[in-house]
């Protein structure tokens, strides 16, 4: 082996930068899952009964999946069994009563959320984000509420929607992924402890970038947070979710549920940028995220867009899908995974072409580096009555290094032959002569890396609102920057 | 400028540059010629610093440098530019960009301004013009997809853009159509100041009627066998390159010890 290679081969050095603990005192629920662990989590949250029904439904048949030991086995990664009865499933900051502005909370959370360079103070203004915070289970300050207000929109913690809109709520939820859709959506069902709703009214183009970020802190607790997005008729909403945790050496589960719900002419652009702990070089802890996210496009004209930026978890289990119900609605997935060190990715999307003339775009890039192992599953199904419909997919991968892995395993389904399917795909190496090339122009390592890396997923960047793409870019930067020497 | 001793090295521990001597000064255009195999790209591989081409014995010393110490990039912002036999595809980068990140990094190294993509675009534009290449090719990935005379004009046009002090040209007549032999040519000797100098390897003796040489080389089996003037040139392409294997390898005649 050369010395570039060697070089390639241990680029995933780069340690985690969001790795701190804060010392706050939590309200932690006993460890272990069971009917009175669920009572307990709605009780907590005073909730409205058809909520608590809906939450022990959804355990009791997580239970059923449990003693068949139904959890998803045809993902591409590999890790020993979990424990449940292992896990702490609630865990949210002691504080004061209710929070009403920023000043009431606690400052060392603030400092938190300060190091992960969150917008969460009202200066922020001027970036036009408004902010949704979770910290471990608990929704901690949203910000801009009043500028939304006027606009009627509603976009607060997923706790007080159901105290303020249990109506909204107890019409939508489930209703885009059931709790019986597969083990982690029956699993956060019955025990997701908060998570962020909004609401566009009909005809309002919301103003703001919304934004949500997601904390886990307290050690051995799941994070299971719920998003409800729901756009009215001609309605338009950009939303952006950020996440990371501390490292700790024992894995934590992360099994979040994302609803969106888009009716005629509606158009909900959902952004992630996914930096939770991946644990060390030698796969050691790490957070196992296994999340089920799904939009429907209900109504004609609708249109809906994931655009995710994978870059943290040990394991990365992920199909944000779009259900295209309504006549000439449209979907798209863009995504950029990177694994390194021992992580492993198994994420793509599933297009479900109901409605006529529907249309779909699938644009995945995946990078893999040193042991990284990397793979993109995706489906298209193109119903019977679908006619006219369409779908692009191009799935690329970069492979960096020569021990990494990347597996692409695209399915399709077509009922009906007016239906046009276009599928492109290329794998490239950032192999010695590219970089000596650059090298040879003046180009540092880790700059022709990341020339390299941005030009690859130049597509979905472009997709990100701008602050984000920015930060997504350093993201990767990051991830990537390598022991050159 | 560029003054290289007794220069030893191998490819995965298979000696290829077996002692090379040569001294270039400012101005001046060098041309190295040799059979298919001799160690010309070796050469200019060691010179830019590839990692794989081991120095196994012998200096180099580049502008009072000792160039075999530098890292690879530290020897293109100093000045030293390849231009590649077989240059690269980097999917999905465009030129432009590319030739600006180059630009920047060497300017930043002399703590010259780094240009922004307005001004960067106005000076590529210049470039673009001198070198006589088709605009439309800066927006395109670099080298992707380019045909074998476009991959060689690309070349040409970085070393415009980067203005080096000591360019190798790695066969940059190779697989170009006369007219494009021609443009390519005088480009190259556009380029060419008081300042900077050339080592130019080429098969052929149609390009030293562009570029004239100051010294000719002839290099076979890893050792520069002849130095001459460029009528050298015109020597090789009548009569090849026989009499000068034997010269390399005396040795040659008996079973070969590798
Ligand atoms: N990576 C490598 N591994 C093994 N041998 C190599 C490697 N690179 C070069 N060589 C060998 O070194 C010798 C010199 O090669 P080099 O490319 O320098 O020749 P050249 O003079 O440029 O030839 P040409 O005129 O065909 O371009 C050849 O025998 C070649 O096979
Ligand atoms: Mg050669």
């Amino acid at each position: 082996m050369t010395i570039a290679n060697q070089e390639l081969n241990t680029i995933a050095a780069q340690e985690y930068r969001y790795g701190f603990i804060t010392d706050i005192e939590a309200d932690v629920a006993p460890r272990g899952l069971n009917e009175d662990i669920v009572r307990w989590i709605s009780a907590k949250k005073n909730e409205p009964e058809f909520m608590l029904e809906w939450r022990l439904k959804a355990f009791r048949h997580w239970e059923k999946l449990q003693a068949e030991q139904q959890t998803p086995t045809w993902a591409n990664v590999h890790y020993p069994p979990i424990n449940y009865q292992d896990i702490i499933y609630y865990s949210a900051p002691k504080a004061k009563e209710k929070l009403e502005s920023l000043d009431e909370v606690d400052p060392e959370l603030l400092r938190t959320y300060e190091k992960l360079g969150i917008p969460l103070e009202e200066q922020k203004r001027l970036a036009g984000v408004a902010v949704d915070a979770i910290f471990d289970s608990v929704s901690i300050a949203t910000t801009f509420r009043e500028e939304l207000a006027k606009h009627g929109i509603v976009f607060c913690s997923f706790s007080e929607a159901l105290q303020k809109h249990p109506d909204l709520i107890q019409k939508h939820l489930g209703s885009v992924v059931p709790y019986s859709d597969n083990f982690y959506a029956a699993l956060n069902a019955a025990v997701f402890s908060d998570g962020s709703f909004c609401y566009i009214p009909k005809g309002v183009r919301c103003p703001l970038e919304l934004t949500t970020y997601f904390r886990i802190n307290t050690a051995e607790t799941g994070q299971f947070e719920r998003t409800l997005i729901i756009a009215e008729e001609g309605s338009y909403v950009s939303y952006l979710e950020g996440c990371s945790a501390p490292m700790r050496d024992e894995n934590q589960l992360h099994a979040a549920v994302v609803e969106l719900i888009a009716h005629k002419d509606a158009e909900i652009k959902y952004s992630t940028i996914q930096n939770w702990y991946p644990g060390d070089q030698d796969g050691k802890g790490g957070i196992y995220n296994f999340v089920t996210k799904r939009g429907k496009c209900a109504g004609s004209n609708s249109k809906i867009s994931w655009t995710q930026v994978e870059t943290g978890s040990a394991i990365t289990w992920k199909y944000p899908s779009v259900i295209l119900q309504g006549d000439n609605s449209i979907g798209e997935f863009y995504s950029v995974a990177l694994t390194k060190a021992k992580q492993q990715a198994d994420t793509g999307t599933k297009m479900v072409h109901i409605g006529k003339n529907t249309r779909s775009k699938i644009i995945a890039k995946g990078i893999a580096a040193a042991e990284g192992s990397n793979t993109y599953r995706g489906l298209v199904r193109i119903g019977s009555r679908a006619d006219n419909a369409r779908n692009f997919t191009q799935c690329d991968s970069l492979l960096i290094g020569d021990r990494c892995g990347a597996h692409t395993t695209p399915y399709v389904e077509v009922l009906n032959n007016t239906a046009h399917l276009e599928h492109e795909a290329f794998t490239s190496r950032v192999d010695e002569d590219m970089l000596f090339y650059c090298n040879q122009r003046g180009l540092s390592m880790e700059d022709a890396q990341s020339l390299i890396i941005n030009g690859f997923c130049k597509e979905v960047f472009q997709k990100l609102p701008f602050e984000f793409a920015v930060e997504a870019t350093r993201l990767l930067e990051l991830n990537l920057e390598g022991t050159v020497g | 400028m560029l003054e290289i001793r007794n220069l030893h090295a191998s490819v995965n521990d298979t000696p290829i540059l077996r002692g090379i001597n040569l001294t270039i000064q400012p101005g001046e255009v060098h041309a190295v010629m040799g059979p298919n195999g001799s160690g010309k790209s070796t050469l200019a591989f060691v010179l830019a610093g590839r990692p794989g081409y081991e120095v196994t014995s012998g200096s180099a010393l580049y502008q009072g440098q000792d160039l075999l110490e530098m890292m690879p990039e530290d020897r293109a912002r100093a000045g030293l530019f390849l231009s590649f036999q077989h240059p690269v595809e980097v999917p999905g980068v465009r030129l432009d960009q590319f030739l600006r990140a180059g630009f920047n990094a060497v300017s930043k190294s002399r703590g010259l301004e780094e240009l922004d993509p307005l001004k960067f675009d106005r000076l590529l534009r210049r470039r673009v013009k001198t070198v006589n290449v088709d605009p439309q090719m800066t927006r395109r990935s670099v080298n992707e997809g380019f045909s074998g005379g476009e991959k060689k004009r690309n070349e040409v046009l970085q070393m415009a853009v980067l203005e080096p002090a000591l360019a190798i040209l790695d066969e940059p007549d190779s697989g170009l159509d006369v007219d494009a032999l021609r443009s390519v040519a005088q480009s190259i000797n556009d380029l060419r100041t008081p300042e900077n100098a050339l080592l130019l390897v080429t098969h052929y003796q149609r390009i030293l009627n562009y570029v004239v040489p100051d010294r000719v080389h002839v290099l076979v089996n890893g050792r520069i066998v002849k130095s001459g003037g460029k009528d050298l040139a015109l020597d090789i392409e009548a009569n090849g390159y026989d009499g000068y294997e034997e010269a390399a390898n005396p040795t040659l005649a008996q079973p070969a010890s590798p």
